[in-house]
């Protein structure tokens, strides 16, 4: 598939047409994301007519966007890949970066697969259909986007917009080697976006390029009068940091981030990639966040906290699943939910009722936002000293479907380098940095370095991985070769 | 054996409606007797994925609310989710506010005239002021409606601003409990704050009661009414409720903590539910709201405060000359004490417009069943009339047949009126011939008055009104007698 830099040269010389491109990407849709399972659902019809009054002079202008299947767009379907929404919910009206696409000239197209209500690192949470990894069909995609990478590694998609809760854009997109921002919190709006959990949850862009990334961040950005928690910032041109070496810039390896748990093949690629960096221009330092080991047990109790209340709405009574025939209010609530929600779901509805519970609140909720204090303040102190953080995503390359479903803890685990930049509201982005060999299977799997960036210091995300993307070898890989 | 005598401490929550254009957290219009949810959106449906906005007004409107009641907002107040689920709540957690709220402290003064009628002769302590724990600001819920076999709801009520007024337990008595919601009302409407009509619905309010005997410090078993519709249900209810605790202290049986519901017709409560099945409510800083820094706010609230009734009580009785008692009637309500102050000013004698508004307009607007802001006489006409008895140009009962037809044709001049019912002064030299035949007729009264007894003139004035057939204006009448025999 084309990149969006590609699209838009190729609408200008009148190459093909955005309903060429729609046409094209269901043909490729209906060949491959059968094996895959990356869309829950698409409408070509409703994007062909959408098409046919695209404005190709406007950024995005016919340009087909994926979209995370929480993501409000009216008149499509948006369940989370929840059964207590799927064919029960049609969206209507559109999130704020919905408009915003719409405004740049983009078609959203499709709804993409994810762990149903973005609680999950491996997609395998979807109430809906399984999603597989374009480059090993037996393994995970990653999650909670696992959709959204997914089809965008499979040629499936030019370029999707994903969520990130705790790393829920940077790790598939590091698990299907495509390129993955998780914007500063407050920098999109997160006006029509099913929360997961509030205080923590960012749209961002999932594309083949550093590039595109930049070029869908400049869309989706800025202040939205509907969202009290977008920040009124102005919006700097993301492409014009790109194409720069990396000279003067100091580059920070959190020791806790390279130690007990890391895969050494996932460890080479970092390093490497860290090398890489340095020769560009970079000064490789090394730093600590010593309240590391304390952040996947923080984000558990806050995010499961926030969604416990957040995922209240879901009752049957308004919209969504309903239990047939209740036998008075109660059990109608008890058993709509009961039978709409999944396993991990009320899991996490459990867990969030109970640290907020009178008796448990202090030791639990408040405790954790004191430590969130401490993780941020960790940050601080480290981009007092450098410019960027240079870290793997996922301590494992992506494992087997199935592999580790009786252990969801070692599932939690696996996302302690992604979590912290979501408690201390950072800036992050995923770039493919080599592939590691698993064994058992099929070929190398993508692993991808993850950058973090002080808050809205998205230009400098941009910069270095635009200059290590073009400087290495990875972004020539695709796991279906044109 | 002597009966043992109970204290009785009651605390009132008062939810009360706020007059704003739009709803708490989203842009929907605020407006009642609409088609059933045709004043919502996403945010007020509580829809997947959309989020709520504060309203400034609605902040501004309780900031002012406090400053009125002597409140302390904290410098930062911030918002919480309070969780439980029920249908009319869309979200399954209501927006409120926990340990921040805009209002801490203040109190609510009790006015003389806030009381019961029946209890304003025995009041227990004048001038009482209760005092009050917080005020916060949250969101109002769905109005459900119950069928035979289903409930229908209606979100246009969903998410309009509401301000939740509780006090300490520092009421003593069903009548103090009636001056209190009175007394809040009066206050409320003065802040153009709300309309506050609990039949309306716009103020609804629970009520905490508890009983112990004298000489135990310590409150008793904490009782909470719900469903109460009006001041005479809360009133109706606590006398029922403080008999019915007192009754089981006597005879021994435990009161245990729990809700009980009034029912008004049969004019008894029964329990809802007990203390161990109360929710646990989970309140946690809502992560979608930021905290709100108020300083600013409270300045800016405090530079357009409108004057409370009290303080226009005693300024009506320095500015006016008129009784307590007629300033209290005339503060009790914003827009009467409005309407008395565009009569009195410039008027000759201020204090006889106040009689006449209480005796005279007030009447007249009970009998057609009207507000004093739907009173269609303008106040500088009242001022006018007044104006005319003042200088004998008309009698009382001369003027109040003027006001009727005033009321009737609200056009029309008090002057030309007059003048067009005949009430012209009379023919001077034609009153002044009665005046000479009425003392000749009365030599006795006639020779009181020589000797210095004013009251034997108002016989005189009588036989002249008489004579005049009523068109003589009596004060100038007395004042030509008392001219003629005593020089
Ligand atoms: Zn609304």
């Amino acid at each position: 598939m084309p990149t969006i830099a590609d699209l838009r040269a190729a609408y200008a010389a009148g190459d093909t047409t955005p309903a060429e491109t729609l046409r094209q990407l269901a043909d490729t849709i209906a060949a491959r994301d059968g094996d895959i399972g990356g869309y829950l659902s698409h409408d070509l019809d409703r994007a062909l007519d959408e098409a046919s009054r695209a404005d190709l002079s406007l950024p995005l202008g016919g340009v087909p966007i994926a979209i995370k299947d929480l993501i409000n767009v009216q008149g499509h379907p948006c369940s989370c890949a929840s059964r207590i929404l799927h064919g029960k919910y049609t969206a209507p009206y559109d999130a704020t970066v919905i408009r915003r696409l719409r405004a740049a000239g983009a078609i959203p197209f499709g709804r993409t697969n994810m762990d149903e209500f973005a609680m999950g690192s491996s997609n395998e949470n979807s109430g809906i259909q399984p999603c597989r990894n374009p480059w090993d069909h037996d393994r995970i995609p990653g999650g909670s986007s696992g959709g959204s990478a997914a089809v965008v590694a499979a040629g499936t998609a030019i370029a999707a917009l994903g969520s990130d809760t705790g790393g829920s854009i940077r790790q598939p997109a590091s698990h299907c080697g495509v390129v993955g921002v998780k914007p500063t919190y407050g920098r999109v709006s997160r006006y029509g976006i099913v929360a997961f959990a509030s205080s923590l949850d960012q749209v961002g862009p999932m594309t083949a390029t550093v590039e595109d990334s930049a070029r869908l961040l400049q869309v989706i950005a800025g202040h939205d009068p509907l969202d009290s928690t977008s920040v009124p910032e102005p919006v700097p041109d993301y492409t014009a940091a790109l194409g720069h070496d990396l000279k003067g810039l100091r580059v920070g390896l959190p020791r806790e981030y390279f130690a007990e748990g890391l895969e050494p093949a996932v460890r080479d690629a970092v390093q490497a990639a860290v090398r890489q960096l340095e020769s560009l221009g970079a000064e490789i330092v090394e730093i600590s966040l010593p309240n590391t080991e304390h952040a996947v047990s923080v984000y558990y109790i806050i995010a499961n906290a926030e969604a416990s209340a957040n995922l209240a709405r879901f009752d049957g009574v308004r919209y969504g699943h309903r239990a047939a025939s209740p036998s008075d209010l109660l059990d109608h609530y008890r058993r709509s939910r009961a039978e709409g929600f999944g396993e991990e779901v009320k899991r996490r509805i459990i867990l969030g009722t109970y640290v907020l519970s009178s008796g448990y609140y202090d030791a639990y909720y408040l405790r954790a936002q004191k430590v969130r204090t401490l993780i941020r303040q960790d940050f601080d102190r480290a981009f007092d000293q450098v410019d960027l953080i240079a870290s793997p995503v996922s301590p494992v390359p992506p494992f087997r479907l199935g592999e580790k479903l009786d252990d969801p803890l070692a599932m939690y685990l696996a996302d302690i380098y992604t979590i912290p930049a979501n408690l201390a509201g950072l800036c992050g982005i995923s770039v493919p940095c080599g592939f590691a060999p698993v064994p058992g299977a099929a070929r190398p799997l993508p692993v991808g370095l993850q950058l973090l960036a002080r808050p809205f210091g998205e230009e400098t995300l941009f910069r270095a991985a635009h200059a290590y993307e073009q400087a290495s070898e990875w972004k020539n890989h695709r796991a279906y070769p044109a | 054996m002597s009966q043992t005598e109970y204290i009785t401490s009651i605390g009132l929550e008062v939810h009360v409606q706020l007059k704003t254009r739009t709803k708490m957290f989203c842009g929907c219009e605020v407006r009642f007797g609409e088609p059933p949810n045709t004043l919502t959106c996403p945010t007020c449906l509580g829809l997947p994925g959309a989020l709520p906005v504060l309203n400034r007004g609605a902040i501004e409107m309780t900031i002012r609310a406090g400053l009125l009641l002597g409140c302390e907002t904290p410098p930062v107040v911030k918002w919480d989710r309070k969780n439980y689920f029920y249908p009319d709540m869309p979200k399954n957690y209501q927006i409120s506010q926990y340990d921040l709220p805009l209002c801490l402290g203040g109190g609510v003064p009790l006015y003389d005239l806030a009381y019961p009628k029946d209890a304003q002769k025995s009041i227990a302590r004048p001038g009482k002021v209760v005092q009050l724990t917080r005020i916060h600001l949250e969101e109002d819920v769905a109005k459900s409606t119950h069928h035979s076999s289903f409930t229908t709801i209606d979100f246009n009520r969903a998410g309009t601003p509401l301000m939740e007024i509780v006090s300490e337990p520092d009421i003593d008595s069903p009548e103090e409990a009636a001056a209190y919601l009175n007394s809040l009302r009066q206050i409320l409407v003065y802040g153009d704050l709300s309309d506050a009509d609990m039949e309306k619905g716009q103020m609804r309010c629970d009520v905490n009661v508890s009983v112990r005997p004298v000489g135990q410090t310590e409150l008793g078993t904490k009782i909470e009414l719900k469903n109460l519709n009006s001041v005479s249900a809360v009133r109706r209810a606590l006398h029922y409720e403080i008999g019915r605790q007192i009754e089981c202290l006597r005879t021994g049986i435990p009161l245990i903590q729990s809700t009980r519901r009034w029912d008004d017709d049969l004019g008894e409560t029964s329990e809802m539910r007990t203390k161990e099945q109360a929710h646990d409510y989970r309140y946690f800083p809502d992560p979608d709201l930021l905290p709100v820094r108020t300083p600013d706010l409270v300045a800016r609230e405090r530079e357009g405060l409108p004057e409370l009734p009290h303080a226009k009580v005693a300024r009506f009785e320095s500015d006016y000359g008129i009784t307590h008692y007629d300033a209290s009637v005339l503060a009790s309500d914003r827009a009467l004490a409005d309407y008395y102050e565009a009569a009195a000013r410039g008027a000759t004698a201020p204090k006889k417009v106040a009689n006449w508004i209480i005796n005279t307009l007030l009447a007249y607007l009970n009998e057609h069943s009207l507000g004093i802001a739907d009173c269609p006489v303008v106040p500088e006409k009242i001022r006018a009339l007044v104006d005319l008895v003042e200088s004998g140009a008309l009698s009382g009962t001369q003027a109040r047949e003027v006001f009727a037809d005033l009321f009737a044709d609200p056009a029309g001049d008090p002057a030309a009126i007059a003048k067009a019912k005949g009430f012209e002064p009379a023919d001077t030299g034609e009153i002044d011939a009665f005046i000479d035949q009425v003392i000749a007729a009365h030599a006795g009264p006639a020779q009181e008055i020589r000797d210095g007894n004013d009251k034997a003139a108002n016989f005189l004035t009588g036989q002249v009104m008489k004579l005049s057939k009523g068109k003589a204006n009596p004060k100038l009448v007395t004042e030509a007698i008392l001219a003629k025999l005593r020089g």
